[in-house]
């Protein structure tokens, strides 16, 4: 592996700021997410924090940065990247390594049920660690409650779209209002024991197959 | 009677049809289990998904538990593997560019001599060479470090290796970051049908016989529950005997190509399974027997001498006790409970659990623990031969 790990150069940095600001790399493609892991982190604690948005390079501009901690979604496949990091090739780097805290798993559980994986350089104490995971694991697991949010409301608005094509449907073919329509539809749907949403899309379907 | 539900991580490839076949054409089922398959985006989170018990076996890159027995990545979690799932099935293939300058060169493209094949890469790849692989610890960067170094280029020390997710290999190609890549189907494939490059070699014309993915579980767990993973050890082992029958193709494409598994059209992963590939843009194709193995010539069986070859590679390239390194790696493949699994079935097991490896050149038959199985040629392209230490 070329150009690996961290330099002795490094470890001078590291050890002439002892008490000085963590640095974090924040892997995130979307902007407007980015930001918003940015403001918690921020709101944690004193760190020098970096955006990095292009999986190109990864493991190269992550190792020119010297960072602490690195934090990235762990459904990108981008991750696999990071294990470059995890080979030093010389005594004196320092290979990072996906954040473990042996005295609290939990944590580290916890951040992998969140959606988030921790990359920490080889050595750091883990209390130092744990206001950044705290922060990331909160920021991560609203993240996810938007996704189901959002997937909810997609699907609930196609079901209705769906219900109003069925109802226009059977409102032509039986002349019918649109109350009695939808009476209809549900109807058929507690007949069979099946949601109005199903009713709907099979009529739909079975509309459209015979033109 | 579904005894218990194993969860099982894997990622989307042609290779992981053995646990997907497993699942749905039965084979899980007859042994009383329920196979509940999950996706994952990235080899580390398959890896970390199984340290921290999200499921309960995985498909895994070969060389991982081997890695983690020796200390090199992961969560310090104990790995074992308990079968191997498939032997070969990788693909090199470089930029059309490069390609071209080696077609100038006079190279012809035949997919089956790594000797050849090596020095026109070397010969007409810019210096360093750059090399995408899905993962540092890969079968895939093992062939290439191999056939390189073996050819005159010392790798990794002599070329830019980097790690590239199986799915972005093809983007990494054209967007010019890499010029040559080593990736398991249908990724390669995928570059090709996309138009972005050209196949060199399937992997098995640098090792004929390569353990490429392994079924992985924490060792912990193996320990705890023998039943069960005999049960699963089964189930993979039947998918695996069903996948080499010459019928199965056709359907193992159709089954891998719906959305929850690779979501990719059949009719480019049936390329890999029947061993024709299309190695350009312009269409050219080539049958190489062989290119992946599920069952045949004992490719399951965890050879113990595998494992040590591995991390013996490894050991070399970290400054690692080669006789420590040794030691650990041979002791993760776990023979052991793999004949324990198919004492039961009909299946034929080798006598030996560790074997030269690289001496065949030709389909063998050796003992075995009852009567005589066939291995087939495992040779590497150089004719060098590895003897394991441990046994």
């Amino acid at each position: 592996m070329t150009g690996h790990g961290f330099t002795s150069h490094r470890k001078l940095a590291v050890a002439g700021r002892m008490s000085a600001a963590l640095s974090i790399i924040v892997v995130e493609p979307d902007r407007d997410r980015a930001m918003l892991i940015v403001d918690s982190l921020r709101e944690a604690g004193e760190y020098e924090i970096h955006v990095i948005s292009e999986p190109t390079g990864l493991a190269r501009r992550i190792q020119a940065l010297m960072p602490d901690v690195v934090l990235i979604d762990i459904e990108s496949p981008s991750r696999d990247m990071l294990e470059e990091l995890a080979l030093a090739s010389g005594p004196l780097e320092r290979p990072v390594a996906m954040f473990v805290d042996r005295d609290d798993a939990g944590l580290t559980d916890a951040a992998i049920e969140a959606g988030v994986s921790a990359y920490v350089v080889d050595g750091m104490q883990p209390q130092r660690v744990k206001p950044i995971m705290d922060a990331a694991i909160a920021r991560f697991r609203m993240f996810q409650r938007m996704r189901t949010e959002l997937a909810e409301t997609k699907r609930a608005l196609e079901e209705r779209k769906m219900i109003d094509r069925a109802k226009g449907m059977l409102m032509k073919a039986r002349g019918v209002d649109e109350d009695e329509a939808y009476a209809l539809l549900r109807k058929t749907a507690m007949d069979q024991g099946r949601r109005v949403a199903e009713v709907a899309a099979a009529l739909v379907t079975a509309a459209g197959l015979l033109g | 009677m579904i005894a218990a539900t194993l969860s099982v991580g894997f990622l989307p490839l042609v290779d992981a049809a053995p646990l997907i076949v497993a699942h749905e054409m039965g084979f899980a089922a007859e042994e009383s289990i329920a196979i509940e398959l999950r996706r994952a985006p990235s080899w580390s989170s398959v890896r970390d998904m199984l340290s921290f018990g999200r499921v309960e076996a995985a498909h895994m890159l070969s060389p991982v538990p081997v890695a983690a027995a020796l200390g090199l990545g992961g969560t310090g979690t104990p790995l074992s593997a308990v079968s191997v799932l498939s032997a070969n099935g990788d693909v090199i293939g470089v930029s059309n560019e490069l390609a071209a300058r080696m077609r100038e060169g006079g190279h012809d493209f035949a997919f089956n001599d790594a000797r050849a094949a090596g020095a026109a890469l070397i010969t007409h790849a810019a210096r360093p060479l750059r090399l995408g692989v899905p993962f540092p610890f890969s079968m895939h960067a093992e062939l290439l470090y191999y056939w390189l170094s073996a050819l005159g280029l010392p790798a990794p020390q002599s070329v830019d290796i980097r790690t590239v997710p199986p799915s972005l290999m093809a983007d990494a190609l054209e967007a010019g970051e890499i010029d040559a890549f080593c990736v398991g189907e249908p990724w390669g494939s995928m570059a090709v049908e996309n138009g972005v490059g050209t196949l060199l070699l399937p992997g098995n014309a640098i090792w004929r016989f390569s353990p490429e993915k392994v079924l992985a579980v924490r060792s912990d767990w193996a320990d705890a529950e023998p039943e069960l993973m005999g049960r699963l050890i089964r189930a993979v082992w039947r998918a695996g005997r069903w996948l080499a029958e010459p019928g199965s193709p056709m359907l193992a494409a159709e089954l891998l190509s719906r959305s929850q598994y690779l979501d990719l059209p059949p009719e480019i992963l049936d390329r890999a399974l029947t061993g024709r590939l299309v190695i350009s843009p312009q269409g050219e194709e080539r049958t190489v027997p062989g290119f992946v193995e599920f069952h045949h010539n004992a490719a399951t069986f965890p050879w113990r001498s595998q494992a040590e070859w591995i991390g013996l590679q490894l050991a070399a390239r970290t400054g690692l006790d080669r006789a420590t390194a040794a030691r650990s790696a041979a002791s993760v493949f776990r023979s052991d409970i793999y004949r324990a699994a198919l004492a039961p079935t009909r299946a034929e097991l080798p006598g030996a659990s560790a074997k030269r490896e690289g001496a065949l050149d030709a389909p063998t038959a050796v003992p075995g623990a009852s009567g005589h199985l066939t291995l087939g040629p495992d040779s590497f392209f150089d004719g060098r031969i590895f003897e394991p230490s441990q046994s």
